[in-house]
């Protein structure tokens, strides 16, 4: 089973639609036991990333996602999703987060439109299965204001340009995240679900 | 780089999509889910979908509509039409919206904005503005579908709107809608000046070069236009490679 987390913000459905279409089993629920048993967890992002914390933290889901990254267990996150693995925020005056990956989240420049919205390409910055079959610089769909800023590049695996150049995709264990959304960026997203449950699920 | 987007809107009412789309040769051409599958399938950068009828009733229609396509169609879903809530605002998102669009009730109520964008972020709250020509340089705000008086500045509503939160605006000419004459590139141009969020442009769009006008001397982040797409006048596809030729950066 994949747990998709419900934390009571926004669009889960394109995720559990995405996660539905490739023929895996998900399930959407903000149970840390669900968490803790599934063989792999998708953290969806949308909403504000303090009230994110805010929420994992009142269902006990942070302990959940801290305790299956620590044993292992392939783990997703997307956008939101993605900035609450680090340690902080700038986003509503500055809050801690999760803590799990060294490195900030700020705000997009001024000298860009922000919030940041539409199709921007993605460079392959490390070689990851994440990227198996997608073109070096496709297209991904992002919504957001904030970008996260690792503290090594070597967690980096995807870059994109905007007002700077940020980290649009890390990973570290059998952990990625996606400041894009791949349930929203069509048949290269799709790739991407696939490429990450094939590689939790069947181990390959 | 981040690519200017190309947005077909539909119009539903219902449960079906208005306006003429006899061109798709599809089985049954006003069914919304079949045509957000074409739109995907052609290269469509997000898809709006207006609730023209905006009751309870027709809402929770849109609600099905947008549930059953997000089976299919992995793209961007922006919901306008009658949201009037944050629980309005949560029954689309829930259903697989992943933007909302307000415009009456954010008029009524600007502190709609900042609630929305509180809860579900900015990212989330689109304000659609219906703006008239009042003079030169000048444009003030209508709402309820156009029909009513609402005594506001467009530029200075819109100012206002990005700052209570608005991530994104949807830009309305209500001298252009309809007309095929192109957008209204001076208000969107004035409105995109003083904003720091996105313009989506609406209303006028009848040939190619509007589209590229849009973007070149409107200053648009991206392009909304219904009839060129449904009656077939253009394919996505047409349109993007016209734009790529002239420059600008589009995903193809």
């Amino acid at each position: 089973m994949i747990a998709i987390i419900d934390y009571g913000a926004g669009n889960l459905r394109s995720v559990a639609n995405a996660v539905a279409l490739l023929g895996y089993d998900g399930r959407v629920t903000s149970s840390p036991r669900d968490v803790m048993s599934a063989q792999s967890v998708i953290l969806p992002g949308v909403g504000a990333a303090a009230d994110t914390v805010v929420s994992l933290k009142s269902h006990g889901l942070d302990q959940a996602i801290k305790e299956i990254i620590s044993k292992g267990t392939p783990f997703l996150a997307v956008c939101v999703g993605l900035q609450v693995l680090f340690e902080e925020t700038q986003e509503g005056g500055g809050c801690q987060c999760l803590g799990l990956l060294p490195g900030k989240v700020k705000k997009l420049p001024s000298s860009v439109k922000v919030p940041h919205i539409g199709w921007n390409n993605v460079r392959q910055a490390n070689p990851h299965y994440l990227f198996d079959g997608i073109a070096d610089g496709a297209f991904f769909y992002f919504v957001h204001s904030y970008y996260a800023e690792p503290a090594s590049d070597g967690n980096v695996i995807g870059a994109t340009d905007y007002g700077l150049n940020f980290a649009s995709a890390v990973a570290f264990g059998n952990t990625v995240a996606t400041q894009f959304h791949p349930e929203k960026s069509g048949a290269a997203g799709l790739k991407m679900y696939d490429n990450f449950l094939k590689r939790a699920i069947r181990g390959n | 780089m981040l690519t200017r987007r190309i947005i077909p809107c539909l119009d539903v009412t219902g449960g079906r999509v208005v306006k003429g789309q006899s061109f798709l040769n599809l089985r049954d051409a006003g069914d919304p889910v079949a045509l957000a599958k074409y739109y995907y399938e052609q290269g469509a950068d997000e898809l709006a979908f207006l609730d023209i009828t905006a009751t309870v009733e027709s809402r929770k229609t849109m609600a099905g509509i947008i549930a059953e396509l997000s089976k299919h169609v992995f793209m961007p879903l922006t919901v306008g039409g009658g949201i009037r809530t944050i629980a309005d605002m949560r029954e689309m998102l829930l259903s697989g919206a992943d933007k909302v669009a307000i415009n009456t009730a954010a008029v009524a109520r600007p502190e709609l904005i900042t609630e929305g964008a509180l809860k579900f972020g900015s990212q989330c709250i689109v304000v659609a503005i219906d703006a008239k020509r009042a003079g030169a340089g000048k444009w003030v705000v209508r709402t309820h579908s156009a029909t009513q008086a609402s005594g506001l500045d467009a530029v200075a509503w819109a100012r206002k709107a990005a700052e209570m939160g608005a991530g994104e605006l949807l830009v309305t000419s209500i001298d252009s809608d309809g007309q095929k004459t192109g957008y209204d590139n001076e208000l969107n141009r004035a409105i995109s000046e003083s904003v720091p969020v996105p313009l989506i442009a609406s209303g006028g769009a009848g040939t190619l070069e509007h589209i590229f006008d849009a973007f070149d001397s409107g200053r648009a982040d991206a392009a909304l236009a219904a009839s060129i797409f449904h009656y077939g006048t253009y394919s996505i596809s047409q349109v993007k490679d016209y734009l790529a030729q002239k420059g600008i950066a589009v995903r193809r």
